[in-house]
């Protein structure tokens, strides 16, 4: 059993679709007239975010008082983070408090596998996003969009393209994608690869147009400006000349593709507005199946007397 | 036939044309009790309740000369047992189109035992809407209930012991129709609902 989600990479392909099977049975609660059940009543769930997030802190809220969760909501500006509290401490205070589940974001890659073997923490650590490392449940979300327009995973041909060497959503994405079955392409500028993307379970590619041939799914990144300290490409026109998704790019993509963007975007930077806000685009969509997915994510760790995941090994 | 070892121990009480009688009987019971089928629905408990009450309804629909709305409500996020056991992954809520508020519901099971997955339903059942009256149709009633619970259709009334398993086979999932009752089981405690079989 394993009561974190810290990694992508701890996903049994038997985890992953249990996970995905039992959003899709939750994603119908939120077609009822009461979207709310009492699974998780009495539990603490406590989203820890130390780095500005507004798309996941609320989806993970959204996701566990749907399940009658109690949340605690602490974000480090103006908490006592700010006045030079250790993670240590912060976490010795939730354990007092009795989180049965902590979800965390940190600027730091491996604050949340830190918490988790600390001995600092009862609960269960689900990893929001760690600095440049993993974004767990951002994957699922995007596994389970595509696997809802695309029927099954096996075999699809899904592009990540942009800034892959300051994302954790890119490094999540292939670990479970490649468990799904799914053959995925990196495209980036070479000063955009990570070192070692060679080991990585994935193709990679430094020209967008030959990538897309044949795509199911093409993923856009944000350029991450903030994670920035030197010049990675010459301009912005540049790079959206070269790997933006613009109109006529995406007219020459097979008519089944659709077009994702784990959000905030830049527009008419990585893809234009009209890409953005086209019939192929499923970037809403992506947003709201986050709620779902990440039920189901605190479902299955917390809702019984142990962790459904890891079970088989 | 190829028999697995729990069933060799197991002794056969319904065999399939005994289920079918069942399942007649109690569809008859369903339309004379609502005086018709207007307005009534069945939901079945996964797993096996759900091909049960698409059978109902076939037979209903026979009789009635139109088709009777079906569907399955799952139970797992409403069991008062959820934090004893690791959690499970889910069943099926389908409801027919229209819902249920106003509705006659049939909840359809296969073994009525402590009760517990009934009031679990009845939970779930509240929150999808507000039928006019629910019903309880089970095609094995084998006592040992541990909440005021009955049914209002059975199929046969199964005297067991709580060391007893019961056990339903039905040819959608297990390649025939059989109620088993089986020797001593692992499942001695009647709040375990199904008797081994759910």
């Amino acid at each position: 059993m394993t009561r974190h989600l810290l990694s992508a990479a701890d996903l049994t392909r038997d985890d992953a679709t249990l996970i995905l099977d039992t959003a899709d049975e939750l994603a119908r609660v939120s077609d009822r007239p009461v979207k709310k059940l009492p699974t998780l009543r009495g539990r603490t769930v406590v989203n820890l975010f130390f780095e500005d997030s507004t798309r996941t802190r609320i989806s993970f809220e959204a996701a566990a008082k749907r399940l009658s969760a109690d949340v605690i909501n602490f974000s480090a500006k103006g908490s006592s983070v700010s006045k030079g509290e250790s993670l240590k401490d912060t976490a010795l205070t939730l354990e007092a408090m009795g989180a049965d589940a902590v979800v965390i974001r940190h600027p730091a890659s491996g604050a949340p596998h830190t918490l988790a073997h600390s001995g600092w923490i009862g609960g269960s650590i689900v990893n929001a996003g760690d600095g440049t490392h993993e974004h767990p449940t951002q994957a699922l979300l995007d596994a389970f969009t595509m696997r809802r327009h695309l029927s099954s995973l096996d075999g699809r041909k899904v592009v990540i393209v942009g800034d892959v060497l300051h994302s954790r959503v890119a490094r999540s994405n292939v670990l479970l994608l490649s468990t799904l079955g799914a053959d995925v392409t990196l495209v980036a500028p070479p000063t955009l690869l990570p070192v070692g993307v060679e080991q990585w379970p994935c193709a990679y590619s430094y020209d967008l147009d030959a990538s897309l041939e044949g795509a199911d799914a093409v993923m856009m990144l944000r350029v991450q400006r903030e994670r920035m300290d030197a010049a990675f490409f010459p301009s912005a026109r540049e790079y959206s000349r070269r790997y933006g998704l613009d109109a006529e790019r995406m007219e020459r993509l097979p008519g089944e593709a659709i077009i994702m963007h784990p959000g905030p975007m830049n527009r008419g930077l990585e893809i234009t507005a009209a890409v953005a806000d086209s019939d192929r685009a499923v970037i809403v969509e992506q947003v709201t199946n986050g709620v779902s997915v990440r039920m189901a994510v605190l479902y299955l760790l917390l809702g019984g007397s142990d962790s459904a995941l890891g079970g088989v090994e | 036939m190829v028999r697995s070892d729990s069933e060799d121990e197991a002794r056969e009480v319904l065999d399939a044309d005994d289920v079918q009688r069942a399942l007649t009987r109690i569809a008859h019971e369903v339309l004379e009790r609502n005086k018709g089928a207007q307005s009534v629905i069945l939901l079945g408990i996964p797993t096996r309740g759900v091909p049960l009450a698409r059978r109902l309804a076939e037979r209903i629909g026979e009789v009635e000369g139109r088709p009777i709305p079906h569907g399955s409500l799952d139970i797992t996020m409403f069991r008062d047992d959820l934090r004893m056991r690791p959690a499970r992954g889910l069943g099926r809520t389908e409801l027919p189109d229209g819902g249920i508020d106003g509705a006659v519901v049939v909840l359809v099971d296969d073994v009525l035992f402590s009760g517990r997955s009934i009031r679990a339903a009845l939970d779930a059942l509240s929150e999808l809407g507000r039928p006019h009256a629910v019903q309880l149709a089970v095609l094995v009633d084998r006592g040992h209930r541990q909440f005021p619970i009955r049914a209002d259709y059975v199929g046969k009334n199964l005297p067991t012991s709580t060391r007893e398993s019961v056990q339903v086979l039905l040819a959608e999932h297990d390649g025939r129709d059989a109620v088993l009752i089986g020797g001593s089981d692992d499942t001695h405690d009647p709040s375990a609902e199904g008797g081994g079989t759910a």
